[in-house]
């Protein structure tokens, strides 16, 4: 289908367009159960709630670059990437494998003028618009808590949108792959040690001379981006994260609509 | 109902143009060849039809005139427009009816049509104009709300022409179309099928049933195994590969051993099926009081009218149900 961006290019509005069908399609799905999506509201609360009294009894403070942070205040954003992370892959994975195998939707949607690059677009784009909720409901939770120092905090939306758009566009690229559910157990095994291992519980200096092992995980870099966009300590380093979850990003994509392209255009 | 079809863009639109012309078209599944080099054309306006036994490579072609599946070589062109290159745009001005049907099950009835309508960038109001047009049109107007796995099976067939019919197709594909619709509502499809071509849609149809495209189409191909064993309309093809009549007749099991060479003297083609036997003759009662002069003794006999059922007989020597 697209085998180049000079060529995609012209026809973006109407790709972009043609796309926005899938998240009307999804919107129709969830217009009846959408207590579904407002009980996800409660979660981060549940979590953050948790770390404060918790944790941050505890714990006292940790060092970051010299400076001391609250342990609650340091370990919250890190859930916020984590969180917008699991949500991502859940929607990109589960979600689209049941839509790709079981229900064939997408076989009827590439009998009208949709492609695989629109169907992959718009899945992405509705597992975004669920992530960006969630994530709304995360950062009013953290100011609500006194558990953030700067406004710039309130970056962190794009942020995790950003996080979302990198995990769901390479899940989505990961799950075109997948033979059977079974091979879903495989997806836990790559997100939990990411999840532990990220610099979320304790800064990137612990890690001694592994530092670089961290730095292999595209969440690491999205808890970097949210954990500075929450403490105020933005600084110009913050653009290589960006450009890390970026390339994921492009990278899932292309593969994702391209596998589509195979799987359904036999 | 769609009482207008599309107009389409001047560039594509000759009168006498095919809608579709497909050259030596070939479709490989790894080592397997299930199109073995199939040539057609498809006018505008008329009712084409594939006919064939399963596993003949039916669907494979429907799937590559609907441009989801590229052929493996050859060349196709459809409106004019190469389905390689020109996908969406043939896709945007047709419509498909699959061999099963694959209706969004998280959808109600009215829902599945309307968000289909969408995928075809129509306004939502004329979405939900031509929803309610087509649902009593294929006569589902009372279960607009319904979900979609209730429904009976020719419900959902009937739901899935109705979709298909949302953007007003110049083209209309369909696979199978009334398998599994009870006689009665085979009938009522036939009607509305015979309707959308009066108001100039094309149609291209696959069936393994010989009524059905003696009854539908104009022209159709007669296709074995990956290659067109013939072509023709259907009173041609009877014309050419059968005769006016056809007797039947069924005899006990312990005859049936040697009634070939027993009615070779008759000088007609025979054919002897597991549970019948089969006379071609131009005149069915003649030939059975020929039969049982020869002092043969039926269980029981029938003369009809040959079909193409007979005509598939004589091209593969298999019956389509084999
Ligand atoms: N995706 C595929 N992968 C491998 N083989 C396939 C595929 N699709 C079809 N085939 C094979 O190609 C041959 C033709 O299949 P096709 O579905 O086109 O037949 P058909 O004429 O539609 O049959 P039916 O009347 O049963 O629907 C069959 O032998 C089938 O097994
Ligand atoms: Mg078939």
């Amino acid at each position: 289908m697209s085998t180049g961006l000079l060529r995609i290019a012209p026809h973006i509005p109407l790709r972009v367009r043609r796309s926005t069908r899938l998240v009307e399609r999804s919107i129709m799905v969830y217009r009846r159960t959408w207590m579904i999506i407002v009980s996800g509201f409660f979660e981060p609360l549940f979590y953050l709630l948790s770390i404060r009294i918790g944790f941050g009894a505890l714990i006292g403070d940790v060092e970051v670059d010299g400076t001391l942070v609250d342990y609650a205040q340091f370990v919250a954003p890190a859930l916020m990437a984590s969180a917008a992370m699991n949500g991502a892959v859940y929607d990109s994975t589960m979600n689209i494998f049941h839509k790709l195998r079981n229900a064939k939707l997408y076989d009827t949607v590439l009998s009208t003028p949709l492609g695989p690059t629109e169907v992959a677009l718009g899945e992405i784009a509705w597992a975004l618009i669920r992530g960006l909720i969630y994530s709304t409901a995360f950062l009013v939770c953290l100011v609500a808590l006194g558990m953030t120092s700067s406004w710039w905090v309130v970056l962190t939306i794009p942020a995790c949108a950003l996080i979302g758009l990198a995990f769901s566009s390479f899940g989505m690229a990961i799950t075109t792959y997948m033979r059977g559910w079974n091979d879903f157990e495989f997806i836990p095994a790559a997100t939990l040690p990411m999840f532990l291992f990220s610099a979320t519980f304790y800064p990137l200096s612990s890690y001694g001379s592994y530092a670089w092992v961290v730095e292999l995980s595209p969440l690491y870099h999205g808890v970097a981006l949210i954990r500075a966009l929450s403490l105020g300590e933005v600084e110009w380093s913050m653009v290589g994260h960006v450009v890390v979850l970026g390339v994921v990003s492009v990278i899932g994509m292309r593969i994702a609509s391209r596998r589509l392209a195979t799987l359904l255009m036999t | 109902m769609p009482e207008t079809v599309l107009t389409q863009p001047a560039e594509t639109a000759t009168a006498t143009a095919p809608v579709v012309a497909a050259v030596d078209i070939r479709k490989q599944f790894g080592a397997f060849e299930a199109v073995r080099g199939v040539s057609f054309e498809v006018r505008r306006g008329e009712c084409f039809g594939f006919l064939g036994p399963n596993g003949a490579g039916k669907s494979s072609l429907m799937r590559m005139v609907s441009s989801v599946s590229p052929a493996t070589s050859g060349t196709m062109s459809i409106f004019g427009l190469d389905p390689r290159t020109s996908g969406s745009q043939i896709r945007a001005r047709m419509g498909v009816v699959p061999q099963t049907d694959n209706l969004d099950q998280e959808l109600t009835v009215e829902e599945n049509l309307l968000i289909y309508g969408r995928y075809f960038d129509l306004s939502r109001a004329e979405c939900r104009r031509r929803a309610k047009d087509l649902l009593d049109f294929v006569q589902l107007g009372d279960r607009a709300q319904s979900r979609v796995e209730p429904l009976s099976g020719g419900m959902k067939r009937r739901l899935t022409i109705a979709r298909s019919l949302m953007s007003k197709p110049e083209l209309l594909l369909l696979d199978e179309p009334t398998t599994g619709l009870d006689p009665q509502a085979r009938h009522v499809l036939w009607d509305r099928l015979y309707r959308l071509k009066e108001q100039g849609v094309t149609l291209v149809l696959t069936t393994h049933y010989m009524d059905e495209a003696e009854q539908l189409c104009d022209r159709l191909v007669v296709v074995d195994r990956g290659q067109i064993v013939a072509e023709g309309s259907p009173a041609q093809l009877i014309r050419e590969h059968a005769t006016r009549e056809v007797l039947e007749i069924r005899v006990a099991a312990s005859v049936v051993a040697g009634i070939e060479s027993a009615l070779s003297s008759l000088g007609l083609r025979t054919e002897v099926l597991p549970d019948r036997v089969l006379l071609y003759s131009n005149n069915g009662e003649q030939t059975l009081k020929d039969v049982h002069e020869l002092g043969i003794t039926t269980l029981s006999s029938l003369v009809r009218r040959s079909s193409l059922e007979d005509v598939f007989l004589r091209l593969t020597g298999r019956t389509l149900n084999d």
